[in-house]
C-alpha cells in the first residue's frame, strides 16, 4: 500500500494499520534482541575468529598480525613469498589455506556428500511410498502413523548409541563389527538416519496428499487414467510443494548431521594414508569440524575457518535447490 | 485474562534482567576458589573438602568435575569465561603445556610447592617456570586376584617374567570351564576401555625404546622397535579370556571392572586409582588378595622391572585469573597439602603425595609399587606422556587393533604397526600445526 492510498476503502485498513507500523519496534525487538545475541554476533565472531590464533575466543590474536612483526624484523620474507601482497594474503587467510590442505576436510566432504545424496533420495522415496500407502483407505493407518513417527521422538545421540548396538550384534554373526571398515558405517549411519526421519517426512507428506483434491483425482479417473498415471500426472506435481519442503530439510539436516554421526561410529575406524596423514574414515562435515578443534591450540582457527566454508557451503545449496524445486511446483 | 498473562511477561522479563545486572555487580572483596577437577572418582572427596574449607575461612570454594572423558572440552569452554573461569586446573603433558601454557602461573615461589618433596613430576617451560606440580603419582601394571590364583593352583611368586605369566594365563584359560573363572579381563576397545591399550600398555614399546634411545624429549618420531612385545601382550590378553575378540570395539571398561570385580577373572591391566572402587562396598574385595605385578611383555631383562610409574595430574593455577583469586587459590591448595583432612582425603583418594606432610596410604598397589622399587627393580616411566596429538594418535592404533583382534593376521598386525609408527610422526607434524 502506497501513502497515496488515502482515501476510499483503504481508509480504514491504513487508520487500523498506523498504530500498529508506529509500534512495530516494539514487537519485533525483543525477538530481534535473542536473534542478535544468539545468532548475528556468534556468526560474526564466528568469522573474525576464522582469520585468528586462539586458545579460547577472548584471547585470539589475527593471524596476520604475528606475520607483520615478522616481516618487520626480515624483510626478506616479502620478497620470497613473492610480494607483499601475496605474502600478507597467505598470512592472513592461513586457517582457509590449511583448511583446504587438510585431507580429512576433502574426505569429510565427499562423506557428507554422498550421503546427503543417498539418504535424500532413501527419505524422500521411502517416506513418500509410506504416505501414500497410509493415505488409501485401510483399516489402522492412524496407528502406523504413529509407530513410523515415534523414531523421530529419540534424540541423535541416544539412537546412535542404541544402533552401534544393534550392528554391532548382526555384524558379529558375520565375525566382523561396525567400525572394521567406513563402508559399514556409512551406511550404518544412512540406515538410522532414514529411520529416523522417515516417519516425520511422512507426515509432511501426508498432509500434502491429503490436500490434493477428490475432483481432481476422480475427474483423472473418469478420463481414463490408470493409478500409475494418476499418480505422476496429478498427485506428484500436486504435492509439489511438500517435496520441495522435504528435500530442502533432508539436504539440510544431511549436510548438518553431527550427533547421529559422532554417537554410531565418531568418525572411526581411522585409516592411515599414503604419505602417513591419518584420517577418520567415516566423519561428515560438521564432525570433522569438531575434531579439527580438539587437536589443540594450533587447530582452533582453523576449525573456526572450515565452520565458515560450511556455513557458505549450506547456505548456497539450500538456496539453490529451493529455486529449483519451486519452479516445478504447480500454482493451484 | 490478556493482562494477567502479560503483566506475568513483564515480570519475568524484569526478573531475568535484575538477575543478570545482579550477577554483574557482585563484588569481589576476597578472592574465591573455582577446581576444575578431572576425576569424576574423586569428586565426591573434593566436594567435601571444598565444604570444609569454605567453612572453616569463609572462602568460596567451588568444585566442578568433567565427565568422565570430556576434561578438556570442559577445561575449554569454561576457561572462556573470562573472570568466572577456572582458577585451579589439571594440566599434565606436553601436550597440555602447548595448549594451556600461557595459562599456567609460575608456581616457583609458592607456598604448596615449598612443600613438596620432588620436582621429578612438575612440568616446567623451557624458562624453566614451574607451569604445573604433580600432586600425586599414580602406577598401573597388572592387577591379580591371589585368590582365584591360588584356586588354579599356582602363587603370585610363580609369575616372574613373560613366559611364566603366558604359562599360567593360558593354562587357566584351558581349564576356564572347570575353574569359573578365566585368565584376563576383557580388553575392550570401545572408548572407556581402549585408552588402557592404546596408552598404557603401549607405554611398554615406547619406554623401551627411548630407553635404548635415550629420548627425554618428545621426539617427532619413532622406531616401534619393541612392537614385536606388543603384540605378545596384547594377543596373551586377548587369547586368554572369555571376551570375544570380534566385539572388543563395543566391550567397555565397566564391563572389565565387573568381570574382575566379581571374580569372573584373575589379570586386570588396571592401575592404582582402582583399588577404592575394588575394596569398595560395590565389589568388597579382600586388600590381601589383590596384587599388582608389572606388565611383562618379553623384553631382555625385565624380570627386574616395576610397576609403571609417573602422573598427569598436575595442578596449574590461571594465570589469568585476578590477584585476589589466585592467592586464595595458592592458599586453599596449601591447606590441602598441609592440613589434617586434607591430607587425609589426598592419601585417601591419590595414595603418595609428593608432599611434606603426606600420610601413609591404605592402597595395597602403591606398597606393591614401592617394595618393587625398593628392591633394586626399575621403574617404567610414563613414556606415553610424549605422544603428540593423543587423541588422535590412539584412535589410529585403536582402530587398528580392533581390526588385528578380529583377525590375528600379520598383515592385519602390519597396520597397527604402520599406524604406531608412521602415525606418531604424522600426529607430531599436525600437533605442530602443519
Amino acid at each position: 500500500m502506497s501513502k497515496k492510498q488515502k482515501g476510499g476503502q483503504n481508509l480504514n485498513s491504513y487508520q487500523i494499520r498506523r498504530p500498529l507500523k508506529r509500534m512495530f519496534p516494539l514487537f519485533i525487538l525483543p525477538t530481534f534482541l535473542c536473534f542478535i545475541i544468539g545468532f548475528i554476533w556468534p556468526f560474526l565472531q564466528g568469522i573474525y575468529l576464522s582469520f585468528t590464533d586462539f586458545m579460547v575466543p577472548s584471547d585470539a590474536e589475527l593471524t596476520v598480525i604475528p606475520a607483520i612483526e615478522a616481516a618487520q624484523k626480515d624483510p626478506s620474507l616479502i620478497t620470497e613469498a613473492g610480494g607483499s601482497f601475496s605474502y600478507y594474503m597467505d598470512a592472513m587467510f592461513q586457517n582457509y589455506r590449511k583448511a583446504f590442505e587438510d585431507p580429512s576436510f576433502s574426505r569429510a566432504f565427499w562423506n557428507t556428500a554422498g550421503f546427503a545424496v543417498v539418504s535424500i533420495v532413501a527419505i524422500n522415496v521411502i517416506a513418500f511410498a509410506i504416505a501414500y500407502a497410509l493415505t488409501q483407505k485401510m483399516r489402522g493407518s492412524n496407528l502406523f502413523r504413529t509407530v513410523f513417527f515415534m523414531p523421530n521422538l529419540i534424540g541423535g545421540v541416544v539412537l546412535g548409541y542404541i544402533w552401534s548396538m544393534i550392528f554391532d550384534a548382526i555384524l558379529k554373526q558375520y565375525a566382523t563389527y561396525l567400525t572394521a571398515n567406513s563402508t559399514y558405517g556409512f551406511w550404518g549411519l544412512v540406515i538410522l538416519v532414514a529411520w529416523q526421519q522417515i516417519g516425520y517426512i511422512m507426515i509432511i507428506y501426508i498432509a500434502g496428499l491429503q490436500s490434493v483434491s477428490e475432483d481432481m483425482l476422480e475427474a483423472a479417473r473418469i478420463d481414463g487414467a490408470n493409478g500409475w498415471q494418476t499418480l505422476f500426472r496429478v498427485t506428484i506435481p500436486n504435492v509439489m510443494p511438500s517435496i520441495t519442503i522435504c528435500t530442502f530439510l533432508t539436504l539440510t539436516n544431511s549436510f548438518k548431521m553431527f550427533d547421529q554421526n559422532m554417537a554410531l561410529t565418531g568418525g572411526d575406524p581411522t585409516i592411515t594414508l599414503a604419505g602417513g596423514a591419518q584420517i577418520k574414515s567415516t566423519e561428515l562435515l560438521a564432525l570433522n569440524i569438531y575434531s579439527t578443534y580438539k587437536i589443540g591450540r594450533r587447530w582452533h582457527g582453523t576449525a573456526q575457518a572450515k565452520a565458515v566454508i560450511f556455513f557458505l557451503l549450506v547456505a548456497v545449496l539450500a538456496i539453490a535447490q529451493l529455486t529449483a524445486t519451486r519452479k516445478k511446483e504447480v500454482q493451484q | 485474562m490478556k493482562k494477567i498473562i502479560s503483566m506475568l511477561l513483564v515480570l519475568v522479563m524484569m526478573v531475568g534482567m535484575c538477575a543478570m545486572f545482579a550477577g554483574c555487580n557482585q563484588e569481589e572483596e576476597k578472592g574465591s576458589v573455582y577446581y576444575l577437577n578431572f576425576k569424576p572418582e574423586a569428586d565426591e572427596a573434593w566436594q567435601k573438602l571444598a565444604a570444609e574449607y569454605t567453612e572453616l575461612t569463609g572462602v568460596e570454594v567451588k568444585v566442578v568435575t568433567a565427565a568422565s572423558g570430556t576434561y578438556s572440552d570442559k577445561l575449554n569452554s569454561e576457561m572462556a569465561k573470562g573472570d568466572d573461569a577456572p582458577t585451579l586446573f589439571q594440566c599434565g603433558n606436553a601436550q597440555g603445556l602447548l595448549d594451556w601454557g600461557d595459562y599456567c602461573l609460575d608456581l616457583s615461589n609458592t607456598d604448596v610447592y615449598k612443600e613438596m618433596t620432588t620436582d621429578d613430576f612438575n612440568l616446567r617451560d623451557d624458562s624453566g617456570a614451574v607451569k604445573a606440580i604433580g600432586y600425586c603419582y599414580e602406577a598401573f601394571g597388572i592387577i591379580v586376584n591371589k585368590a582365584l590364583l591360588k584356586q588354579a593352583g599356582y602363587e603370585i611368586t610363580d609369575i616372574t617374567d613373560f613366559a611364566s605369566l603366558k604359562q599360567i594365563a593360558e593354562d587357566i584359560h584351558a581349564r576356564a570351564g572347570e575353574l569359573g573363572f578365566d585368565a584376563f579381563a576383557s580388553s575392550g576397545l570401545d572408548g572407556s576401555s581402549s585408552w588402557r591399550f592404546s596408552g598404557h600398555l603401549a607405554n611398554m614399546p615406547l619406554y623401551y625404546e627411548f630407553r635404548d634411545d635415550e629420548v627425554t624429549k618428545q621426539p617427532a618420531t619413532i622406531k616401534g622397535t619393541y612392537l614385536d612385545n606388543y603384540r605378545n601382550i596384547w594377543d596373551l590378553y586377548i587369547n586368554n579370556s572369555a571376551a570375544d575378540k570380534t566385539s572388543l570395539s563395543t566391550a567397555t571398561g565397566d564391563e572389565s571392572q565387573a568381570e574382575f570385580g566379581t571374580g569372573k577373572a584373575v589379570f586386570w591391566q588396571q592401575g592404582t586409582w582402582e583399588y577404592a572402587n575394588l575394596v569398595g562396598e560395590k565389589y568388597n574385595m579382600k586388600a590381601e588378595d589383590l596384587q599388582m605385578i608389572p606388565i611383562y611383555c618379553g623384553v631382555e631383562g625385565e624380570a627386574k622391572a616395576a610397576l609403571c610409574c609417573g602422573t598427569e595430574n598436575c595442578w596449574a593455577v590461571n594465570a589469568k585469573a585476578s590477584k585476589a583469586d589466585q592467592d586464595a587459590t595458592l592458599e586453599f591448595l596449601k591447606w590441602v597439602v598441609t592440613s589434617e583432612s586434607g591430607t587425609k582425603m589426598m592419601a585417601e583418594q591419590f595414595g603418595p603425595i609428593p608432599f611434606k606432610a603426606a600420610k601413609e596410604p591404605e592402597n595395597v598397589f602403591f606398597a606393591d609399587a614401592n617394595k618393587l622399587i625398593a628392591d633394586g627393580n626399575y621403574t617404567v616411566t610414563w613414556a606415553f606422556n610424549h605422544t603428540p596429538n593423543v587423541d588422535a594418535w590412539r584412535a589410529g592404533v585403536v582402530s587398528a587393533l580392533t581390526a588385528y583382534s578380529a583377525d590375528q593376521t600379520d598383515d592385519n598386525w602390519a597396520a597397527v604397526e604402520t599406524a604406531f609408527v608412521d602415525g606418531w610422526a604424522a600426529q607430531y607434524k599436525v600437533q605442530e600445526g602443519g
